[in-house]
């Protein structure tokens, strides 16, 4: 346990590596996220963010190394930690023949939100759920089912949201008008967020920090406006395409951020 | 009062003081039953297609057991008795393993395991879950199948007494375990497994002896059947129609082996959770 933590960082992860037989999806990545922090994970297919945000989520046991939610040891009390995090993706759904209140009471029993009807009522004032609330959820356009996953993921008033690709197949008014609500939740409630994304703009505007991975590594890191002047490019989406296609050779990122963390008193 | 707020100043959340873990734990297990009770509510052919099974094999054996009592005369009532006691039964044991495996693969179906396991779920309580939508289910359709026995062919299978409640339980672990084996294979072998599911306790029907007893098969084939709590129950329930003896001895057998194979359900059960949180299968199980 790093106690420390709890009050200062939302996440630490150290030499994390996730091994399938011969596969190498993580390859000893260490990171930190701060309270109130947003961070961008950004990479191609296949990069490791999902696997990475998979293994933050308890889904997937790590191969090695170790990883604290909000203080908390994943390895060994990963229920407290879930209970205080949420996590959204497009790529999973919420159960098609409930409608939207339905789905966000079962998550509010798994949740243990008390004053159910309340909470759900809040959630729909707020992210504008009322005309589709009594709706299946799976007779809802892409954007509502966005908006939904939200709620649902916002259900506990989480310190940490984990967001895997939350505008992915969002047209541009509609990904701007979750990026905007996000940043407001973020400002308002403190909350640190963790975004995997293959839209430069959003990790722009949304992230302090942006961590690039490929073929399962941190290959480089920093805030967008130092990334852009290290790479000398004035988009990121340009830097991204650098580190793909390695036109500029990555700098290999150590540990020393979480070693400094991990050494304070 | 702002979604916003932290969620420390909500009266909406709480976060449990340790003494109050057993009652969220009891709002989860609520919580997922509470997402499967309501597509029975939503859904009649659902609710139809529990019922219908256990009601078509009930008005089937029924028939034919009035047509073999005619020929014995006497042990007419005795012989139908013991046909559609075996239905009942059976039925009983068949609903409790659907129930609870098909519960499972409907989390499968809908894509919905990844929110499951990323909320604080414990695995005890999807288990607990299951189990409580498989008594559900097999209650949605046996009792249907018990009110027209009685209905039709006069039999109530209540009046064996109340050993009948434990030979019902009995064969209810019987399905939960052979569900939770399933559920297993599943998870270590992905979607492809699902359709042992339907097969699985049918494919041991022969070696439970519903409708004969065990002396009627070869005598290896009788150590077999001997190790499966069915073999033990419908010998007990023949003894208590045919002759009203409670023959407690395989009553204990039943329950003692059913502990013994619900152990090791459970054991390999956790055993494959964690194989499948370390090989990827929770994210991607069912494709």
């Amino acid at each position: 346990m790093f106690p420390q933590f709890g009050r200062m960082q939302a996440i630490v992860v150290e030499a994390l590596t996730k091994r399938y037989r011969a596969a190498l999806a993580v390859d000893g990545i260490s990171f930190s996220v701060g309270t109130g922090e947003t961070v961008g994970l950004l990479g191609g297919n296949g990069a490791g963010k999902t696997t990475t945000i998979a293994m933050l989520l308890g889904l997937l046991v790590p191969t090695s190394g170790q990883i604290h939610l909000l203080g908390h040891d994943m390895s060994r009390d990963r229920f407290a930690a879930l209970a205080r995090v949420n996590f959204s993706s497009p790529y999973v759904a919420l159960p098609h023949r409930l409608t939207v209140a339905e789905n966000l009471r079962v998550y509010c029993h798994l949740y243990n939100v008390r004053q159910v009807d309340r909470r759900i009522a809040e959630l729909a004032d707020e992210l504008d759920l009322h005309d589709f609330l009594h709706r299946p959820a799976g007779q809802l356009s892409a954007g509502q089912k966005t908006r939904v996953a939200l709620a649902k993921s916002l259900i506990n008033r989480p310190e940490l949201l984990l967001l895997d690709e939350p505008t992915a197949s969002l047209d541009p008014d509609t990904g701007d008008i979750v990026r905007t609500w996000l940043e407001r939740y973020r400002a308002e409630s403190g909350c640190s967020i963790l975004l995997a994304s293959h839209n430069m703009d959003e990790v722009s505007r949304l992230c302090g920090t942006v961590l690039m991975m490929k073929q399962g590594r941190i290959v480089d890191r920093g805030t967008p406006g130092e990334l852009l002047a290290r790479y000398n490019r004035d988009d990121l989406e340009d830097v991204f395409l650098d580190i793909a296609r390695a036109r500029t050779a990555p700098v290999e990122y150590g540990d020393t951020e979480v070693q400094a963390a991990l050494e304070e008193p | 009062m702002s979604l916003t707020q932290p969620a420390v100043l909500s009266p909406a959340l709480s976060r449990n003081a340790p003494g109050l873990d057993m009652v969220a734990s009891l709002r989860r297990v609520w919580g997922l039953m509470y997402r499967h009770l309501t597509l029975f509510r939503r859904s009649w052919p659902r609710l139809l297609d529990l019922a219908y099974w256990p009601v078509l094999q009930m008005v089937i054996w029924g028939f034919t057991s009035r047509f073999f009592a005619a020929r014995l005369g006497n042990h007419g009532a005795v012989t139908i008795g013991m046909l559609l006691g075996g239905v009942l039964l059976w039925e009983t044991a068949l609903r409790s393993h659907l129930g609870f495996a098909v519960t499972f693969m409907e989390e499968i179906w809908s894509r919905n395991l990844g929110h499951i396991f990323v909320s604080p779920l414990r695995p005890w309580e999807l288990l607990m879950a299951l189990l409580g939508m498989s008594v559900v289910r097999m209650l949605l359709g046996v009792v249907p199948a018990m009110v027209l026995a009685f209905l039709i062919y006069h039999f109530n299978i209540l009046s064996v007494g109340p050993v009948v409640v434990l030979f019902a339980l009995n064969l209810m672990m019987m399905g939960w375990w052979i569900a939770l084996g399933c559920i297993s294979l599943i998870l270590s072998q992905g979607g492809g497994a699902e359709s042992l599911v339907w097969s699985m306790l049918i494919g041991l029907a022969p070696l439970a002896c519903v409708y004969y007893p065990v002396s009627v098969l070869p005598h290896w084939l009788q150590m077999v059947a001997l190790a499966l709590p069915a073999a033990h129950v419908f010998e007990g329930l023949r003894a208590a129609i045919g002759s009203g003896v409670i023959l407690w001895g395989h009553l204990a057998w039943a329950a003692a082996l059913n502990l013994v194979w619900l152990t090791a359900a459970m054991l390999l059960f956790m055993q494959q959770f964690y194989a499948a949180r370390r090989n990827g299968a929770l994210m991607n199980i069912g494709e």
